[in-house]
């Protein structure tokens, strides 16, 4: 019993309803953040509905190779943090260790390419005003295309506004999980208290269901060829 | 205690630490630390009071200015460009760092945990975080508009803004979309507050309205916000970046813009309405002596408002180039949220009739709310209709038609709330009879500033002008002469109000004989705010008219 | 509530059949679907994010208030994006 009040702040009748309200907190700023993500959706539908070939054929110049292992790795920290919570509840101390340093790792490893992602965009003229030939869009093998460079422009801000998002919130959960690993080695996290790992989890898991719809509107909206598969 | 006191004490499982007589949340701790590292409610309600009394006197100083400037048709006190800042600062310092605030943020932080019998809001540091990270986007939009200024109007419409616009375009927007995330961290907190810490016995059909239109602005705020932070953002990067996203030139909508800006910014109407109109339902309640018309009619219009609310705000955009059939159902849909709004002017009538009523300072406010909303509101309908607001767009009927909502509405019921409640507040009662005449005084003033404008709308005086034909002179000298009036009905209450501190009465627990948890604890409340846990029997405002609300 | 604790297996489970579906969306982005690919890859999407949310965030045994907050939340994002979409899908259709 007094371990329970060493963790119950002073204006909560008992954990279960501390526990409660720390999670339902957690989803109305999941509520918010759906509308944040939501709202560049909306632009990026009415675009790419009135310009649907400039949108299609910037989708085909993305590096499907690493936004799909990027994918990957991205669900497999999921995994790893609802292992983690799986672990905390469990009262498994070094599965939950273990378990928040490969989420990191993973999270650590998406970044890196992301990075990688970005600067062999930059190689490839993929940044609108900074880096990009107007003219490479125009023709297709000599001939005239319907498309416009400057709404192929439109699609790729878009790229690089839901990414860099998407690669903010990633940055914040990383340090969530910093957090976490400080905690678990103070052996905090216990099955009484396993709130925090839950909360960072739901946030973590989020991040992880924006990916799974970046994916598709900005890397698999183009046709691709199996020779795209490379870094 | 009387019958009117139908909630009853017993205690509970948690005990509550101890507190010294005569121990409240004011005099517990002194110095400048304990205030801006304080957890408590009621503290941080207070540090908001201060900090938006000081933002509403700035916005105010704009208005006076706009409004000497008008006094004369070729406007001669302030260059065109001056004129152009100072609207845009006066309209963005009011609806983001006053009206959009106020009421959530001083008497919904001070009153939610006492009103559901809790000691606290649910993350007591998140409610600090708010206030610090309100004041940090106040003071970096400030800054902003004093140091140059911005000249897009409020509404920062693209491509103006976005790409031509040479002012401070994108700090304000900074103080504006860091504000935001402090107006979400209160919503949040309310939400999981009425969820999961009402006092035994308090079900949610037993919750003062007062809570209920928290719970409504809440959602607004949470769900709102997060598109009016990405619009902004999606601006700053077209500065910034020099691409195209709103930029017709380069195959960007700029109504896209309007969308999202509109989609946060017509709901946020509500945010500043919706918590005065619980207010009114409080303060209505008491000084009639009745129980509320039709409780559950005006619970499911608040939520209707939150809900019809996000469903109008093309009606802003009618002459913008949206499609005719879009228009035409965003006109149907805003003569739909009037419905919700009326039930609850209604209800207040009925509560009133055959009532016993005592005009005390907050009923003055509260009926000065009825009247000058159902104005606001029925000219509403006049915008929702898509011929007239072909006419009048963009108009001083516009302007007549929201300063009607906002200021004669929403600071109505504030100034309402905050009489009501500052006994509550500071245990002191505030002077009598200046607090009528400055009821009185904002009334006639009111009227006087704004009655004269839906004319000069409905003549095609066009807003955001700083000249204006001659024929117009007259009608704009009565509005300012009202302002100036409304100026000093204002200025007022910071007297009478600073000085009830030193030299009020003590107004004992319960000076208006009200129900409600937060009257049945010592005013001003302490820390804690009950030293047992209460436990609810009945539902809100069981008053009898056989009770005077003259107490004090 | 404190919802059961759910065995390990169902966590490997649910991940493999999310990698299964990425494989599947990421091959159909090589087919000649012209404008299809997004429909098609945002309702695998959809599915995938179901598993997310139902399993690796507990939906599944969460309390109402959290449903509420994620019904409330797809509910605004629709009239978000219906409502300005009635604009933009018919801004041809009846000019003036």
């Amino acid at each position: 019993m007094s371990t329970n009040h060493a963790v119950l702040a002073h204006h909560f009748e008992n954990l279960e309803q501390q526990r409660e309200t720390a999670t339902f907190g957690m989803w109305i700023f999941l509520a918010t953040e759906v509308l944040i993500f939501g709202a560049i959706f909306t632009c990026y539908a009415i675009y790419r509905l009135r310009y649907p070939l400039d949108f299609e054929a910037a989708s085909a110049r993305l590096n499907i190779l690493i936004g799909s292992i990027n994918t990957i790795v991205l669900l497999s920290s999921s995994l790893t943090m609802a292992l983690s919570v799986h672990a905390t509840r469990v009262g498994r101390q070094q599965m939950l260790l273990t378990c928040l340093l490969l989420t990191i790792l993973l999270g650590g490893t998406f970044l890196g390419f992301k990075v990688v992602e970005y600067y062999e965009d930059y190689k490839e003229k993929l940044v609108p005003v900074l880096a990009f030939d107007p003219d490479e869009w125009t023709k297709v093998e000599g001939v005239e295309a319907p498309i416009q460079p400057q709404h192929v422009q439109l699609m790729l801000v878009f790229y690089y506004i839901m990414t860099g998002l998407h690669a903010a919130h990633m940055i914040v959960g990383m340090g969530l999980l910093i957090w976490l690993v400080i905690e678990a080695r103070r052996g905090w996290l216990t099955p009484v208290r396993y709130m925090p790992v839950e909360i960072v989890g739901l946030y973590w898991h989020f991040v992880d269901i924006v990916w799974i719809f970046l994916l598709p509107l900005l890397y698999l909206t183009g046709t691709h060829h199996p020779t795209d598969l490379h870094f | 205690m009387s019958s009117a006191i139908t909630t009853g004490f017993t205690p509970q499982a948690k005990a509550r630490p101890p507190r010294a007589p005569g121990e409240n949340y004011l005099n517990v701790a002194f110095g400048v630390k304990s205030w801006l590292l304080t957890t408590d409610h009621k503290r941080i309600a207070i540090l908001y009071l201060v900090t938006l009394t000081i933002l509403f006197f700035i916005g105010g100083a704009a208005a006076t200015v706009i409004r000497l400037n008008l006094m004369t048709p070729n406007g001669e006190l302030v260059p065109a460009d001056t004129y152009n800042k100072l609207f845009t600062a006066h309209g963005i310092i009011m609806v983001w760092f006053f009206l959009v605030p106020v009421v959530p943020t001083v008497l919904g932080n001070f009153l939610v945990p006492m009103m559901i019998g809790a000691r606290d809001l649910a993350f007591p540091k998140i409610n600090l975080l708010s206030w610090y990270v309100f004041t940090i986007g106040a003071i970096i939009t400030l800054w902003a508009l004093l140091a140059g200024g911005v000249d897009t109007g409020w509404t920062f419409y693209t491509p103006f803004s976005s790409k031509y616009a040479r002012t401070n375009v994108i700090p304000t927007m900074l103080g504006i979309f860091i504000s935001g995330f402090s107006s979400i961290m209160t919503g949040l907190n309310f939400i999981a507050t009425m969820h999961t810490m009402r006092a035994p016995g308090l079900t949610w059909w037993r919750m003062p309205l007062f809570l209920w239109a928290h719970y409504a602005v809440s959602v607004i705020q949470v769900l709102a916000t997060p598109v009016l932070a990405m619009a902004l953002i999606l601006v700053g990067v077209e500065r910034v970046w020099g691409v195209g996203i709103f930029d017709p030139e380069l195959g960007g909508d700029p109504v896209l813009f309007q969308h999202l800006f509109w989609f946060y910014s017509h709901p946020v109407v509500y945010i500043m309405l919706l918590p005065s109109m619980g207010i009114t339902s409080e303060v209505i309640t008491c000084f009639a002596r009745k129980p509320i018309f039709g409780y559950v009619f005006i619970v499911w219009s608040s939520i209707g408002i939150a809900v019809l609310g996000f469903l109008v705000w093309a009606h802003h955009m009618f002459v913008a180039g949206q499609s005719v059939y879009s228009a035409l159902i965003f006109s149907a849909l805003s003569y739909l949220v009037a419905v919700p709004s009326a039930i609850k002017v209604f209800n207040w009538t009925a509560t009133l009739y055959k009532s016993s009523i005592a005009f005390e300072t907050p009923m003055l406010f509260a009926m000065g709310f009825v009247a000058l909303f159902t104005m606001g509101g029925l000219t509403g309908l006049f915008l929702a209709c898509l011929g007239v607001d072909l006419h009048v767009h963009d108009t001083y009927f516009v302007i007549a038609h929201f300063h009607f909502i906002m200021v004669g509405g929403a600071v109505m019921g504030y100034m309402a709330g905050l009489h009501f409640w500052w006994p509550k507040m500071t245990g002191r009662m505030y002077s009598d009879f200046l607090s009528k005449l400055a009821a009185l005084i904002i009334f006639v003033g009111f009227i006087l500033t704004f009655l004269p404008q839906f004319v000069l709308g409905y003549l095609g005086m066009p807003r955001r002008y700083h000249v204006y034909p001659p024929e117009f002179q007259v009608l704009n000298v009565m509005s300012s002469a009202g302002a100036s009036i409304l100026a000093v009905g204002y200025v007022l209450p910071l007297f009478y109000m600073l000085w009830s501190l030193y030299a009020g009465k003590p107004s004992g627990p319960n000076p208006w004989n009200a129900t409600g948890l937060e009257w049945q604890t010592p005013s001003p409340p302490p820390p804690h705010n009950f030293d047992e846990t209460p436990i609810v029997t009945t539902g809100p405002y069981e008053y009898s008219m056989e009770e005077s609300a003259l107490v004090h | 509530m404190s919802g059961p604790i759910m065995p390990t297996w169902t966590y490997y489970k649910v991940f493999a059949a999310l990698i299964a579906l990425t494989l599947v969306t990421v091959y159909v982005s090589f087919l000649e679907l012209g404008p299809w690919h997004t429909t098609v890859g945002v309702l695998i999407g959809v599915v995938k994010a179901s598993l997310v949310g139902l399993f690796f965030m507990d939906l599944l045994h969460s309390s109402k208030a959290s449903w509420l907050a994620v019904l409330a939340s797809l509910f605004w994002l629709v009239i978000l994006m219906g409502l300005t979409l009635s604009d933009y899908l018919t801004r041809h259709v009846l000019e003036f």
